[in-house]
């Protein structure tokens, strides 16, 4: 769909970013030696890290992808917000305070405490690399479907206007300028998602979301020619001739007869009244046609019951085949075990002073992460009975959902939104740079730096992984963003939290069997996703049914693989006891 | 006081206990949701909850319990330490 800009919407956007910027400069004074670019110095607040740590745990994946899925799909989406909390109890549990006392600037420093190990530090940090890689591609891709209807700028725009602005933010402070947006943009982010609820309780649910024109239920067809030009049903598209907005109730429960509208509803009502209403849903269905690739947005009229439970995205829920079911129970073990394995969420436990704080901050950030899951659903639900949804592009939910409330609300989520994804991608690029200049480099390559020059490396690093971010976020356009960080979470609970866990609890855990772990729980996991039925359709182009993997996400195999590895491979490396440990 | 690096976490065997109690407890409650979810999936349509299904009431439960048994761990972890 075309989307008009507003002089409002980009001064409004264009104040967040550049405050965003600004307060990164007046920060950047505090964070130039190496303790204080990687680290913060060790010296932020426990309660201002809760929030940070929400702002850099509700990524793109949550606000624009989790409310799209909803919205698109129905309770599936929320699937992912319950999977995705769930792993804080991980992280809270079994990893925060031992990190904390473990590590200093990096994951791999805390995997490497007991052994001293370059073999561990290379693995680590080409694994804390490869998952930082994976979980910046979903967010560049929502930075340039944000930037679309916004300022009226083409995707690739997006994703370089991100990607430069959180190069700035990262090069000239670190970890102190990267903390204090997180925790402004964690603030902003549940604070207006509660306000967007009050709005959609208040609004209550109307039939045909009270828009003319949205009844109308013909299937629309979409065409781009080999030329790249866009036809909306065969005709050049334009502002006065495009996809028609949609997401509506089709007829509200019986109890509302004569009505079409029910007013404000309380929170609990409003599920109830949904699950009792008939909604329009639209699907698209790409076909390739002598006339260019044409995607056909059909309608459905589905109940809210079949809408409000399990199995509207994971087909493999209703239609009963085992491969299905493994692929969805597959998913939610990553997004279980995946948390406390992101490298950028463990390296913000070095930010406080000890593991009380580290302890205090992670139940901050459960709690406001949380009650953001919790907004979701309504926000979601509200997207798919706004009249307001593009069916081009599902992560687009959240922002026009705000639109139909009105411009201005639309101009700050947006800006938001768009904050949300620098935030995440510069917490991204802090872990990667902190892997490049402080794991690669001075351990692994046995290059002496001194403070001023590991800052400047680590710098140097996150330049290069902008650059390749920007790459991947114009590529892999066309993604749902939970979607790819369902990927990332995948390589991250298999990679990592083997050799985390044991290393905590189990004695016998050796060096080897920490490199062994990480390196075939990161390579196996890597392959599946390559080799999986998802990839060969969406990624190739290829027929599903040609992908040699039985299911799609692989966690169910190569997280537990990973223990089998370090268990076998420390029991045959297991030093004899004159040796001692290594 | 326990410096970073030094290889031994610091958590104390009683507060490990703790957090491991609460967190088995956590798991049990979501294998218990995705045991719905995979096999008895009829059952999360009923609606026993002012007219809200099973489905997002126990999805919900699952975000409430999280916070609630952090809050647990804190105040017993604080108890202990002291602070």
């Amino acid at each position: 769909m075309l989307h008009e800009t507003s002089a409002t919407a980009v001064a409004i956007f264009a104040a967040f970013v550049l405050g965003v910027l600004g307060l990164s400069f007046f920060l950047g004074r505090r964070g130039q030696s190496a303790a204080g670019y990687y680290a913060a110095h060790g010296q932020i607040h426990w309660f201002v890290n809760g929030i940070a740590f929400a702002g850099d745990y509700l990524s793109a994946a949550s606000f624009l992808g989790i409310c799209g899925m909803i919205a698109f799909t129905g309770y599936d989406g929320f699937l992912y917000s319950i999977g995705f909390l769930a792993g804080w109890i991980v992280a809270l549990f079994v990893i925060a305070e031992p990190i904390k006392a473990l590590g200093r600037f990096t994951f791999a420093d805390a995997l490497d405490a007991r052994f001293r190990s370059r073999g561990i530090k290379l693995a680590v940090a080409i694994s804390t690399l490869v998952v930082s890689v994976f979980y910046l591609i979903p967010q560049m891709v929502g930075a340039g479907s944000l930037i679309r209807p916004l300022l009226g700028l083409p995707h690739e725009a997006g994703v370089i206007l991100v990607g430069v602005t959180v190069t700035l933010i990262v090069v000239t402070a670190g970890m102190v300028s990267t903390t204090w947006v997180q925790f402004i943009k964690g603030s902003l982010l549940v604070f207006f998602c509660g306000v967007l609820t009050v709005l959609i309780l208040q609004r209550g649910l109307k039939e045909n979301a009270g828009r003319p024109g949205t009844e109308d239920l013909t299937p629309q067809v979409r065409t781009v020619t080999p030329a790249g030009a866009v036809l909306v049903d065969g005709v050049a598209q334009s502002r006065d001739h495009d996809l028609r907005p949609v997401g509506t109730i089709a007829a509200l429960p019986a109890r509302f007869a004569g009505r079409r509208e029910t007013g404000p509803l309380g929170a609990l009502e409003y599920l109830a009244v949904l699950e009792d209403s008939s909604i329009v849903t639209w699907a698209g269905k790409k076909a390739a046609t002598a006339a260019g690739t044409e995607t056909t947005f059909t309608p459905v009229v589905r109940s809210g019951a079949e809408l409000l439970k399990p199995g509207g995205s994971f087909k493999g829920l209703t239609t009963g085949k085992l491969a299905d079911r493994l692929d969805f129970a597959s998913l939610m073990l990553a997004l279980f075990c995946g948390t406390a394995s992101l490298p950028h969420i463990l390296i913000r436990y070095y930010t406080v002073k000890d593991g009380e704080a580290a302890r205090r901050s992670t139940v901050v950030g459960i709690a406001a992460i949380g009650v953001f899951y919790v907004l979701t659903l309504y926000l979601g639900l509200g997207a798919m009975t706004s009249g307001a949804l593009d069916p081009t592009d599902t992560n687009m939910a959240a922002p026009l959902l705000a639109k139909s409330f009105n411009d201005t609300l639309f101009a700050v989520v947006s800006a938001i939104a768009f904050t949300t994804v620098l935030g995440t991608v510069s917490g991204l690029i802090m872990a990667g740079s902190g892997a490049v200049a402080h794991d690669l480099v001075e351990h692994v390559l046995g290059v002496a730096m001194t403070d001023h020059e590991k800052v400047r490396c680590g710098k140097v690093a996150a330049v290069v992984l902008g650059v390749v971010a920007m790459g991947l976020g114009i590529v892999f356009r066309d993604f749902n963003v939970s979607f790819l960080v369902g990927w990332a979470f995948n390589i991250a609970a298999s990679a990592n939290l083997p050799a985390l866990v044991m290393l905590l609890f189990w004695p016998r855990t050796t060096k080897q069997g920490i490199v062994a772990a990480v390196t075939v729980g990161m390579l196996s996991s890597l392959a599946w996703i390559l080799l999986s039925a998802d990839t060969f359709e969406k990624v190739y182009g290829w027929s599903r049914e040609a992908a040699p993997m039985p299911f799609s996400q692989p966690g169910l195999v190569t997280i537990p693989l990973g223990f089998v590895v370090l268990v076998a491979v420390s029991l045959l490396t297991a030093p004899r006891p004159a040796e001692g440990r290594t | 006081m326990h410096r970073p690096g030094d290889g031994q976490p610091p958590t104390t065997p009683a507060g490990r206990r703790t957090g491991l109690l609460l967190f088995w407890l956590y798991v049990a409650l979501y294998g218990g949701f995705m045991a719905l979810v995979l096999v008895r999936p009829d059952l999360l349509s009923k609606r026993p909850f002012g007219g809200v299904n099973l489905a997002i009431a126990y999805g919900m439960g699952l975000i409430a319990a999280a916070f609630l048994l952090a809050v647990v761990y804190m105040v017993l972890r604080s108890d202990r330490s002291g602070g």
